[in-house]
Formats: C-alpha cells, structure tokens, sequence
C-alpha cells in the first residue's frame, strides 16, 4: 500500500458519471417538449392581435397586454351567450364541491364496511367494484340516461353530481379500503370492546386517520371532475355546462377571424384549478400515497 | 370478578375449524393462562370470549349470564391487545376514558377514574401525551389502564408482552401480577412465553391442535405433564426424550434402548411395550448410587449460574443441568443418576402419559 492511498474514511465521495449525466439530459429534454407548448400559449395569450398576425410564434411580446384574458373571462361568446368562461367556472364549481364531498364521504364509508365490517357477501360486492372500476364508462351513458331522466336527475344539477358520484364511487371505495386494511385490525377490535358502534368507530377513530387517504381522494375527485367533459356535456342541462364544455363551444363557434390569443387565455384559465391544485398540494399526495400502517 | 364458561364451542374459518368441542371453566378471581405455539387457537379463543368473533357452535358465560349473542361491550369484558391498539390521535387520558365516555358517564366521574388508573400504573404525568410520544412499555401500560378504568369483572390479555424486550417484559410481568393481586379481577391471558405462563397462572391451559390437551396448576403441569406435547412444550431447556421399550427385568421394569437400561420405578411393572422416556435436564443427578450410569461430557453450554451439560449414557445423549460451580470438560467420566419420581413416560404413538 502507497502511503498516497485514500483511506476511506467519513462520507462516501460523490460520483457523477455518465449514466446520471444521460438521466438529467433526458429528464431535461422531456421538461422542455412539454413545457414549449405552455409557453407559446402564455406567450400569445399576451399578445395582441395585430402581432399574432405577424407570425413570430416564440416571439417575446412586444407590447403585452391582459386584454385577452379579461375578454376571455368576462365577454367571450360561449355559443348563443357572450358573457366569457366565467360562467362555466361558476357552474364547475357548482358541480365538483357536491361531487367531490359526497363521492369522497361514500367512498369512505364503503371503505370502511367493506374492510372492518364483516358485511354478508363482502368479497363479492368488492369484486362487482373492482370490475365497476375497469369498465368504460361510455358503455353506461344509454342506460344511464333512462334511468337519470326517470329519477328526474337528467338535465340538471342533481343529475350530473349523481353521475358524477356514482362513477366515482368504485375507485373511491378501492382506495379507501386499502387505505383502511393498512390499518391495524386490533384498533379497531379495540373500539368495538370500548362500546363504539359502526358509526362511532369510524368518526372518532378512523375519520382522524385518513387525512392522508382524504388529500389524495379529494386531488382524484376534484381535478378529474374539473376536467371532465362528456358527463358534463350529456347529464349537465344547458343552464349548468361546465367550463371544459364552455371552452369548446367557444374555441368552435368562432366566426370570421381566430382570437388566438383570447382563446390562448381561455384554455389557461379553465387549467388553472387542477393546476394549482397540483402545485399546492403535489406533497401531500405524494405523503398520502406513500402512508402505509400508522404507528402508535 | 365472574366466572368464565366456555361450553362446547367449536369455531371455524370458512371450512378450517380452529377449535372443536372446547370446554373451559375459569373460576371468579382467577388467573388463567392459554399456552401453546403459533396458530394452536389462542387468540381465536380469547376473540370468541370478547365477543369479536361469533362461534360456530356452543355457548359462553360470563358470570351467570349466557353471552354467546352478546356485543363486546356488554359481557363485562375489558382485553389488552399485543399491538397496544391505542388511538393515535388521543392523548393518553382520551384512550383511557373512551370506554366511559362513549357509555355516556358524566365528565368527573370519567376524570376521576382514569386518574385512579393511572396513578396505579404511574401514569400519571404521562396523560397529556400522545401515544407517538411515548415507549413501548408506557403505550402497553396505557393499554392496561384503558382496561383498568372501564371496572369489568373480566380482563384478557392477548400476549401483551411481546412486543416489548426482555427487561421491560419482566418489570411489566411483575406489574400485572401485582394488579391480579390488588384487584382479585378473573384474568384470561394468551402467552407463548412458558416462563410467563408459570410465573403468572393460577393455572394453564395447554392448547395444540384445536384443543386444550391439559389444564392444571403450573407446579401439575411441570412436574407430572399430561402428554408428549405438554412435556415437551414446557419446560426450558427442554426435556430429554428416548423411544424405546419397557421391559420386565429381575429386579423390576427398565427402560431399554440399544446398550442403555435404566432401572424405572415399580409403578410401570404392567405397562410393557414401546414407549417414549423423558426426563428434564434438571432432574438428572450426578454420581452417587447403586443405579448410577456411567456417561460421558461431550459439550458444555454455561448459562450464568447454571451449565447445561451434553452427556452420553450408553451412546445415547442427555443434557443436564448442574451449578455453574460444577467445572466439567468434554471428555470428563461421570456417573448419572435417574430419580424415578422425575422419570415420565409416555406412550408412543398416541404420545399419553403413563
Ligand atoms: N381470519 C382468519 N381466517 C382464516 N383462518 C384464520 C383466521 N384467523 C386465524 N386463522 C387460523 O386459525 C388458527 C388459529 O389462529 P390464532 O390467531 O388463534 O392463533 P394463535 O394461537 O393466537 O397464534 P399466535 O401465537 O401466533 O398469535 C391459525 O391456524 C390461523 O391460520
Ligand atoms: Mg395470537
């Protein structure tokens, strides 16, 4: 031995070698091919017509305005009516917070019987779920549309959150009865021998420990129904199209000229809300996701 | 305090059955343990005396009611859980209390009693806390006193302790005694753990095989073991078995197996035939005697204040065990001695004692 030799000793040195340089050049690549089309569309949605014409499509904006993005919002024509998108916001509001609070709340609660209840037939109902969960929906819509419009829940609000919770429902209930049989069975033989009924048990032992399952539910539910558009289409009735349909009608009942811009702004505004959503709370999910047993 | 009954309960799992025609009497103030190895029924036993699980067949009593139908909750149980099983997000107080509130007793009347718990498990300054914040030994002593505060006449225990390490395992141990003792509550406590089994019964139930194969004081169940099983199962380091044959000698019966011949007691003259021998490594004595065999050390196992030592009688291995002040060394010539009343043996085949 050379008395030169490095002696290991301490925190092992860092190697960057090729094979980590090939995975940031890839990874780099792939953030830019989907980040140019995000910045043609901010780029143009701040440019006004007269330079849109001009072409220069990665051109900075020589004069930017917001002119656009107030008439996308406010006085764009969506169809017969020319009030903007923020009508459609309204009504996608409207819809996911009932969507999304009763879908979730069932969810739970089917989680919850099928993984601690011994309930007749148990398997049986999580099979018929979990094949609910890989059926295409489109498949359904005939059917479902007699049977909304018997109930009275075609065409309206009630009509597109029933449809929305009920196909909801299997991946909620499969995501919280995993959720739940991680969960140590004795906690719950525990409260069973305190006295607490079906429903004690689950608001004051269970309901405190889904916040994690609770966070990744309501991301699923409320971007999903954000972006939904054929349910939305079919079962909304006129009065409550949501802002994806909006933005269609809008994007393709242009006459005469293109207002690239506008519509440029338009599409941005109906992505904000699952975007800032994923960027508010892209650690939680990610938390929720990774929770296995709880410790304690 | 009330007494158990379990009368002819049979369980199953689907098409498994995990208990068949099981009967066990458990005396007021009593502190019974059920031994056996993994998967024998233990837990299943407790779960259908609690109420968690539903029986297949056969009735439970508790104290002098039939409470085969009954919720948890109303038989008058209390149980500890191997896995603690406290709410994570209550504090210590909250977990103790849950019981009473959810019956729906005023606040100070639930105060005062987890106070009263705790101050026996010297909980006291802990009842802020959550359960993440406390050590393994303080969240199984919260366990205890959750059972503690709801006063039932009954308390099951599903191995408390083995989820904790060996010195906290004895502190805890002591601890629980001392409750049996101060309260006089029936106790019902599932353990693989043979040293708490006989430190802590009154008397045990040795469970395989889907059925209790004997139920006795711990000092019956050691010195005089009902079966092969229950032989082997207690005791630490385990009894020395041989499959050989009775024989009827000039100066009474022997057990015989190749070269070795062991004198055996008058009481075995008729028995006759194939059989299993046993005795426990601490009942072998060295030297001395006019039946004493001469053997020879092989290997020498020092465990503090005791050596296990592996001797050859007649080509045939014992272990023993002697003082730690007794020097040996493999090779070493010794003479060994079999006292008769400590000699078991067993039939072979359906393994009975004799
Ligand atoms: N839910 C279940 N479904 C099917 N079989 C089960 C179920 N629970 C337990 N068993 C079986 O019943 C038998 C007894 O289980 P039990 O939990 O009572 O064992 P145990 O004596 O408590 O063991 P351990 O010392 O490992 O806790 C085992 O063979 C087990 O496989
Ligand atoms: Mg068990």
């Amino acid at each position: 031995m050379s008395a030169g030799a490095i002696v290991p000793e301490g925190p092992r040195p860092r190697h960057f070698g090729w094979a980590r340089l090939g995975i940031y050049a890839f990874l780099i690549v792939a953030a830019l091919f989907f980040l140019f089309p995000l910045y043609v569309m901010v780029l143009t949605s701040l440019k006004p017509m007269a330079e849109i014409r001009m072409g220069g499509l990665l051109a900075w904006p020589s004069d930017p305005t917001v002119e656009p993005w107030i008439k996308a919002w406010t006085s764009a024509c969506t169809g017969l009516r020319c009030e903007g998108l923020r009508v459609g916001f309204w009504n996608s509001v409207i819809i996911t917070i009932p969507s999304a609070v009763l879908a979730i709340l069932l969810g739970m609660i089917n989680g919850y019987a099928l993984s601690f209840w011994r309930v007749p037939w148990a398997n049986w109902m999580f099979a018929i779920l979990m094949f609910g969960t890989f059926i295409p929906y489109q498949v359904l819509f005939y059917p479902l549309v007699r049977i909304a419009s018997t109930l009275g829940l075609f065409g309206n609000l009630g009509g597109i959150v029933f449809v929305q919770v009920v196909f909801a429902l299997p991946v909620m209930t499969l995501l919280f009865r995993n959720y739940y049989a991680s969960l140590p069975e004795e906690l719950f033989k525990a409260a069973r021998v305190d006295g607490a009924g079906f429903w004690r048990t689950w608001f004051s032992i269970m309901l405190p420990l889904s916040g994690p399952m609770l966070v990744v539910a309501c991301i699923l539910k409320v971007t999903n129904t954000w972006n939904d558009y054929i349910l939305g289409l079919i079962f909304a009735g006129r009065d409550n199209l949501p802002m994806t349909v909006q933005l269609n009608n809008m994007v393709n009942s242009t006459l005469g000229e293109r207002e690239y811009n506008m519509e440029m702004a338009a599409t941005l505004l109906t992505a904000l809300v699952p975007l800032v959503i994923y960027f508010v709370s892209g650690r939680w999910f990610v938390r929720g996701i990774a929770a296995g047993a709880v410790k304690g | 305090m009330s007494q158990v009954s379990v009368r002819k309960v049979d369980i199953a799992f689907g098409s498994v059955p995990v208990l068949e025609q099981l009967d066990l009497e458990v005396a007021p103030g009593e502190f019974l343990v059920l031994l056996g190895p993994s998967g024998c029924g233990k837990s299943t036993l407790l779960n259908a005396i609690a109420g968690l699980l539903d029986v297949s067949r056969g009735q439970v009593w508790i104290g002098d009611r039939n409470v085969t139908w009954a919720e948890p909750k109303d038989r008058g149980i209390a149980m500890v859980f191997q896995s603690y099983a406290l709410y994570p997000q209550m504090t210590v107080a909250q977990n103790m209390g849950f019981g009473l509130k959810i019956a729906g007793r005023p606040r100070e009347e639930v105060d005062r009693r987890v106070r009263e718990a705790a101050a026996m498990l010297q909980l006291t300054t802990l009842l802020g806390r959550k359960p993440a914040a406390l050590s393994g030994g303080q969240r199984q002593r919260v366990a205890i006193g959750r059972a503690l505060v709801r006063d039932v006449g009954v308390f099951l225990f599903d191995e408390p302790l083995s989820n904790l390490d060996a010195q906290l395992r004895n502190e805890l141990r002591v601890e629980i005694k001392r409750l049996h003792q101060q309260l006089g509550t029936t106790m019902i406590y599932v353990t693989h753990d043979q040293i708490e089994a006989l430190t802590l019964a009154d008397r045990i139930a040795v469970m395989k095989d889907r059925t209790i194969q004997q139920l006795a004081t711990p000092e019956e169940i050691y010195l005089r073991p009902a079966n092969r099983f229950v032989a082997g199962f207690v005791g630490s380091p385990a009894m020395n078995f041989h499959a050989g044959a009775i024989e009827a000698g000039k100066s009474g019966p022997a057990f015989r197996r190749g070269e070795l011949s062991l004198p055996l007691p008058d009481r075995f003259r008729d028995a006759g035939g194939a059989v299993e021998l046993g005795i426990r490594p601490e009942h072998i004595v060295i030297g001395t005697g006019a039946d004493a065999l001469p053997a020879a050390v092989e290997m020498v196992e020092p465990m503090g204040a005791e050596t296990l030592v592996w001797a050859r009688v007649a080509d045939e291995p014992f272990s023993l065990r002697v003082e730690h002040t007794v020097k040996l060394r493999p090779g070493d010539r010794i003479d060994l001695s079999f006292p008769g009343e400590n000699v078991h043996v067993f039939r072979a085949g359906t393994g009975k004692r004799l």
